[in-house]
């Protein structure tokens, strides 16, 4: 039996108030004041695709052992490098094998449901599990409709055979070269099509008919569904779509629309994946992803519990959030608009690869030592060890921070330093089982900040190479909460 | 154990240029004004130099690689000439170098000459510059005020105090700066403030406001130095000799081990008690008549007391209240100024506080001289981070002392 075994979300703390959006634009545009309630997520300057996709696989794969894994599959439309993989950056973020085949599935919103398909049917043909991580980062043009419904947002799945929460029942993939929407290489931001005749002759279409066969194959009638997951960024659709198919109006899933807005590729992943933590042994999910056509994928929950599930799932993720009423704020971080940063910001960011390459186990997986004689814990580690009682050489053996919370040895809120989000968070940490580091804060407040604060780590972009146009990426401490305890 | 540097080098001649913001010097001009003082005060010769060592911090902006450009704008004699570089301890470096060269007896008489020009940048604050290529992967890219300030965080934490407590001990470092360098024609600051100025100033770094950090200044400094006979036979007496020359350099114990918390600077200790012993001190708060230590920030200088042994742990804010590092304290720190107020152009720092202790061990430091005549002197410079980094330590006073 192929199926989920274990699932996870990750929604950026940052959540843009609408009403805020439109107080800014309601001047050039009225029309927005339909889009003016709730809160929609948005990635600060420091995250990307890419480090939400390793906080959404690092949810899913909590408590787990991570070796052993098939495949690493990232699905995004938004993906931070063109030519470099983005899912093998994920892959060193989580420390796992490199006896791996990692794959970018890019090109349309329906990715994400179609890597899920192909996760499933490369999981079902070998024995090893496989990773698919979905992720988006939106970009949105200003005083557009996109900027008040899209959110940031990832989720991961991981599938195979053996004690699944969900059992894989059928998928069907339809292709279509119906464009909703299109974004050309090199652009920026979508170009969309009226609302009307996209709700009509493309969803109110093409999902119906793959959905049908889908239910077919399944020998299913579409009152056997329980719950119904099409994300669209036009309302209504996902009802009517239902009621056109014959499914019942209690089986359409929350959308999220209302608190984190549509996240492109991931948000049919966010959703099933919302869908896991509430669904009960039974009961069967069908996820529809649209764009170029429709993917149908079917599941029917079984009755195993997730152990162990996500460490905070998306509703631990949705709980923990900072609302945003400041609009240039959100614009600045979010790279719509330029701001005089000062000379500081001027620092040039190359990176030497050959030093990346030598160190990217310490920099992109926080891969300390450990020294095998005394058990000293150090970051980064050394062929000298940094234990005053023995100075042994060559006995440091990996020893894996990133999943260990910290605490705040040291810190400071520094005015002067160029940080996009200022003023810059900083200060020592000492991590639980011994060692520590000079870390950056991400995701904190003033008055959260005390020494003997419980942090944990997140994988960020440390900083932009501008001239380049390449990510350094390094983890960063952020307050453990409440819901994040291990 | 080796016998150490105790009063086999004597000072010749020092000088010190204006420092502060001096849009009308090049590195090299700056070099020129301290170096000319220094030969009129040793009454030497540039051919009588043997050898030199030039300290500057920064490349960013300033003289570029190498020693040359010493030996060019000075015209020295083709002679060796070393460029050092050791974050805010190079200054004490170059003093290190010239000292220890006329001790070995390889020189008799030996130049070191600081210089920094910082404000060529555009922008206040020192140069943002790369720490190297593992540091820039994972380090924190913050600003000197930062690094200092995560000392205030931790001692707070770790006395118990409040912040408003520290805060005006803090205070009250800054404010006795400014009146000290209100009297020194030389200084970069020279304007004397109150306690509410430092209180209400904007945050730099939290808790650091304004006022609790210092100039970032151009300038130079300049040391001519020989042994005590050489001195005699040029007519010189009242010697100012070198006690203790000391560098403590950090070896990763406090950023990457267990058991520093941040309060306090590990290798100041270290280097204190090893300057001590060689110096022959046994009782620091008694004995020492001056102080300039690296007040970079107020909470350096507060938190160096107590590493320095001066206060006790804990005590320093007690005894900077009590007005004991004032003026007319019992141990004056930073008579001149401090890097506060007199300015900090990095590699000159640590032989702009000799120079100052030198003037005041000879009774020529003017309308700031310290009325009970000085014995022993000491200064101290820390450059890095308090998490990593270097301390220098000089001890300079009378022969006979």
């Amino acid at each position: 039996m192929t199926g989920i075994l274990s699932f996870g979300a990750y929604i950026p703390r940052m959540r843009l108030q609408r009403k805020a959006v439109v107080a800014a634009h309601e001047w050039f545009n009225p029309g927005l004041k339909a889009f003016a309630k709730g809160e929609r997520s948005f990635a600060n300057w420091d995250e990307d695709s890419i480090t939400m996709a390793v906080e959404a696989s690092r949810d899913a794969l909590s408590g787990r052992d991570r070796s052993g894994l098939g495949a690493l599959f990232m699905a995004s439309t938004t993906m931070p490098f063109a030519d470099r993989q983005n899912a093998v950056i994920v892959k060193e973020a989580l420390n796992l094998d490199s006896d791996l085949s990692t794959l970018d599935i890019t090109g349309s919103q329906r990715t994400g449901v179609s890597a899920l398909i192909q996760a499933l049917a490369t999981a079902s043909s070998g024995t090893a599990p496989v990773l698919c991580v979905a992720s988006e980062k939106p970009r949105a043009k200003p005083a557009s409709e996109a900027e008040l419904v899209s959110g940031a947002a990832a989720a991961a799945l991981l599938v195979g055979s053996g004690p699944v929460i969900a059992r894989h029942v059928v998928s069907h993939s339809l292709a279509a070269d119906f464009i909703d929407h299109f974004r050309a290489e090199r652009r920026q931001f979508d170009y969309e099509w009226e609302a009307r005749w996209v709700r009509e002759e493309g969803y109110g279409k093409l999902a119906p008919r793959a959905i049908a066969a889908a239910l077919s194959r399944a020998g299913l009638r579409p009152d056997e569904i329980d719950v119904f997951i099409l994300p669209a960024t036009i309302r209504g659709v996902t009802s009517s779509v239902a009621k056109q198919c014959g499914i019942r109006s209690e089986a359409v899933a929350d959308d999220l629309a209302a608190v984190v807005g549509h996240a492109g590729t991931a948000q049919p992943l966010v959703l099933l994946a919302q869908a896991l933590e509430r669904a009960e042994p039974g009961q069967r999910i069908l996820l529809v992803g649209f764009g170029s056509g429709c993917d149908v994928v079917l599941f029917e929950r079984t009755d195993l519990q997730p152990s162990p599930g996500p460490s905070l799932g998306v509703r631990g993720w949705l709980a923990r959030r900072k609302p945003e009423t400041n609009y240039n704020r959100y614009l600045f971080l979010s790279g719509e608009v330029e701001f005089e940063r000062g000379m500081r910001a001027e620092f040039d960011q190359k990176q030497p690869l050959t030093a990346l390459w030598r160190n990217r186990r310490t920099v992109l997986g926080l891969v300390g030592g450990r020294c095998k004689e005394t058990g000293t814990v150090q970051f980064p580690r050394s062929e000298i060890g940094v234990s005053p009682n023995s100075r042994s050489v060559g006995t440091q053996e990996d020893y894996f921070l990133a999943e260990r919370t910290a605490k705040i040895l040291t810190h400071t809120a520094d005015h002067l330093t160029y940080t996009p989000d200022p003023p810059a968070y900083y200060g020592m940490i000492e991590f639980e089982e011994g060692g520590r580091m000079n870390a950056e804060f991400c995701d904190i407040d003033a008055d959260d900040i005390s020494v003997g604060r419980e942090m944990r780590m997140m994988f960020r972009i440390k900083a932009q190479d501008e001239l380049r146009g390449f990510t350094r990426y390094f983890w960063k401490a952020a307050p453990l909460g409440r819901q994040m305890g291990a | 154990m080796a016998s150490g540097i105790k009063d086999k080098v004597a000072i010749l001649g020092m000088g010190c240029s204006r420092f502060g913001e001096r849009w009308d010097s090049d590195a090299e001009s700056l070099m020129v004004e301290a170096y000319l003082e220094a030969l009129a005060d040793a009454g030497v010769e540039s051919s009588a130099i043997d050898a030199a060592w030039l300290s500057v911090a920064m490349d960013y902006v300033n003289v570029g690689p190498s020693a040359i450009p010493a030996s060019v704008a000075l015209r020295l004699d083709n002679i060796p000439v070393t460029k050092v570089e050791n974050y805010c301890a190079s200054g004490t470096e170059a003093f290190r170098g010239a000292v220890y060269a006329v001790a070995s007896g390889a020189a008799d008489i030996a130049l070191a000459i600081g210089v920094e020009k910082l404000k060529d940048t555009g922008y206040g604050g020192l140069p943002v510059r790369s720490r190297g290529t593992m540091f820039d992967m994972t380090g924190v890219v913050g600003s000197a005020p930062g690094n200092f300030a995560q000392l205030a965080s931790a001692y707070q934490a770790r006395h118990g105090l409040s912040k408003g407590d520290l805060k005006r001990a803090m205070a009250h470092v800054s404010v006795k700066s400014h009146a000290n360098g209100a009297k020194n024609p030389k200084a970069h600051l020279r304007k004397p403030i109150d306690i509410e100025t430092v209180l209400n100033a904007p945050i730099i770094a939290e808790p650091l406001g304004l006022f609790d950090c210092c100039g970032v200044s151009d300038g130079a400094a300049c040391a001519i130095v020989t042994t005590p006979e050489i001195a005699r036979s040029f007519g010189k007496h009242d010697l100012v000799t070198v006690k203790a020359l000391q560098l403590a350099v950090s070896n990763g114990w406090e950023l990457q081990g267990a058991g520093w918390d941040g309060s306090y600077v590990h290798t100041t200790r270290i280097a204190a008690d090893r300057a001590y012993r060689e110096a022959g001190i046994a009782d620091p708060r008694r004995q020492l008549s001056l102080l300039e230590v690296h007040d970079c920030f107020s909470i350096t200088e507060l938190v160096t007391m107590e590493d320095l042994r001066i206060s006790s742990e804990g005590g320093a804010v007690r005894d900077v209240l009590d007005g004991f590092f004032d003026a007319d304290g019992p141990i004056p720190c930073q008579i001149d100024g401090g890097l506060k107020c007199f300015g900090h152009p990095i590699g000159a720092s640590g032989l702009r506080m000799i120079y100052e202790n030198y003037l005041q061990l000879t009774g020529r430091a003017g309308v700031r001289q310290r009325q009970d005549q000085p014995v022993l002197a000491l200064s101290h410079n820390l450059g890095g981070m308090p998490n990593q980094n270097v301390c220098a330590i000089a001890i300079v006073g009378l022969e006979k002392a």
